[in-house]
């Protein structure tokens, strides 16, 4: 069998799984990158760790955010009656 | 004084009572995850708790249906039987209904309300409106009443003096710490020295979508937070918040950015889109993010039910791993609750600042003043 049919065979719900796994590995690498760079700050300098540890929550909220866009997507198809 | 481990007693009767917490059909054997997740994470008409060996047990709410051709109805949700039975011209859709009568899933969907004739068919020409007092609409309430009362108390406590020159007591000190944090770090920060007129708005959104996350984590609650409704009639009224503060210089920036002249033709849609895609974001991110949240604890509950269809030993014995996987998630589903309630009232502020001045604050458009020494 080629990979087109195998392709073709997956229901539509299991694309959504599919990309709703994909976009938990955007959001995985993008908060990972914001946590590393929080905590580098924080290591260089303590007494930002206040500041830093504000600003790191903001920005892994709006990375988060895209990411659970394609989640919702994935729901949507995962949740509908597709053939 | 009560046995040292009276408590671990109870942690262990609530973990087995809350399994009890699912609509599985014993007989079948068979269980089906996604309607089970999807009965429990969307709004309905009753409070359902659980269904054991055929007896349900679940609180029932007022009904309000209006149907331009039949009027107004008001009764209790109990006479509908959970979706077996017609009552005054109207029936709930079950999944053996819908399955039973042929009917078209995309239009019929499995909980909403249709109107049905005297012989008991569908009647296509009535539509009905569904104002029921369902299990959100509950929940809000009671959180707004908890609110108005925690709120209110707090308040009287602060005009009859103490807590001003005094130590806060009682109440005032759980909620003064987080007042003043939102009034600092978010009100302050973003809206300069115009921020007490947008405290009362960041505030209450703050609260209410916290209360309303955190009641939603009970099992037996309604999942509030976690519907796009809710989510997205916070985001207008941000939206509508956000638009009442812009300045001509806002409107000024978005019409002719200060960009160069090729690039422009670009950034002035990118720019118009920008204001709607803000408060987009917003409301998907919370809906996304409690909604998840709810899907995989009852995943994780489901999954103890699905082995244990396979094989009862395996259903008891995985149980206890389970449900400490579910109790992890639950701690990070508080964690989450606090965070998105200060994301969402954080990105507020920070968009309504924007608005204010157009987000430049490099001083271009303003007069550059020599350095005189």
């Amino acid at each position: 069998m080629t990979l087109m049919t195998i392709l073709l065979d997956v229901a539509q719900p299991g694309y959504g799984a599919i990309g709703a796994g994909l976009a938990a590995i955007g959001a995985g690498i993008g908060i990972g990158l914001v946590g590393k760079g929080a905590v580098e700050g924080i290591a260089r300098q303590p007494e930002a760790a206040n500041d830093i540890r504000a600003n790191m929550i903001l920005a892994a909220a709006l990375v988060e955010g895209v990411a659970l866009l394609a989640a919702v997507a994935g729901l949507l198809a995962v949740f509908s009656k597709g053939s | 004084m009560a046995p040292r481990w009276s408590k671990s007693l109870l942690v262990a009767a609530f973990s087995i009572v809350s399994t009890f917490f699912f609509n599985t059909s014993r007989a079948q054997g068979k269980i089906d995850p996604s309607s089970i997740i999807l009965d429990h994470i969307a709004d309905g008409h009753e409070f359902h708790f659980f269904t054991f060996h055929g007896k349900v047990a679940s609180i029932p709410l007022p009904v309000v249906l209006y149907s331009p051709q039949r009027g107004w109805s008001v009764f209790m949700a109990s006479h509908w039987e959970h979706g077996a039975v017609t009552y005054a011209g109207y029936r709930l859709l079950t999944e053996e209904f819908i399955t039973a009568n042929h009917l078209d899933e995309k239009v019929y969907k499995n909980g909403k309300v249709v109107a049905v004739n005297t012989d008991g068919t569908i009647d296509p020409s009535s539509k009905v409106y569904d104002f029921s007092i369902s299990r959100n609409v509950v929940q809000m309430l009671i959180t707004v009443i908890l609110l108005i009362w925690v709120m209110g108390s707090v308040a009287k406590k602060y005009k009859a003096g103490t807590g001003v020159k005094t130590a806060p007591t009682g109440v005032q000190g759980v909620v003064e710490p987080i007042v003043v944090f939102l009034r600092d770090e978010v009100g302050k920060v973003n809206l300069g020295d115009r921020y007490e007129k947008y405290m009362p708005f960041l505030l209450t959104v703050f609260f209410f979508i916290l209360i309303n996350a955190l009641i939603g984590l009970i099992p037996g609650t309604a999942n509030v937070v976690g519907n796009i409704a809710f989510t997205g009639a916070l985001g207008i009224l941000a939206f509508l918040v956000i638009m009442f503060s812009t300045g001509k210089h806002y409107w000024l920036h978005i019409l002719n950015p200060p960009v160069p002249l090729g690039v422009k033709p670009i950034m002035i849609p990118v720019e118009i889109l920008g204001i709607f895609t803000k408060p987009f974001a917003l409301i998907i991110r919370l809906f996304a993010n409690m909604i998840s949240g709810h899907i995989i604890i009852l995943s994780f509950i489901i999954l103890i039910f699905v082995f244990g269809a396979m094989n009862t030993a395996l259903g008891w014995g995985t149980s206890p791993f389970f449900i400490l996987l579910a109790v992890f998630i639950y701690l990070i589903e508080l964690l989450v609750a606090f965070i998105q309630a200060y994301i969402f009232a954080n990105l507020t502020a920070v968009f309504v600042g924007l608005a204010f001045e157009g987000g430049h604050e490099d001083g271009h458009g303003h007069a550059q003043e020599a350095v005189v020494i």
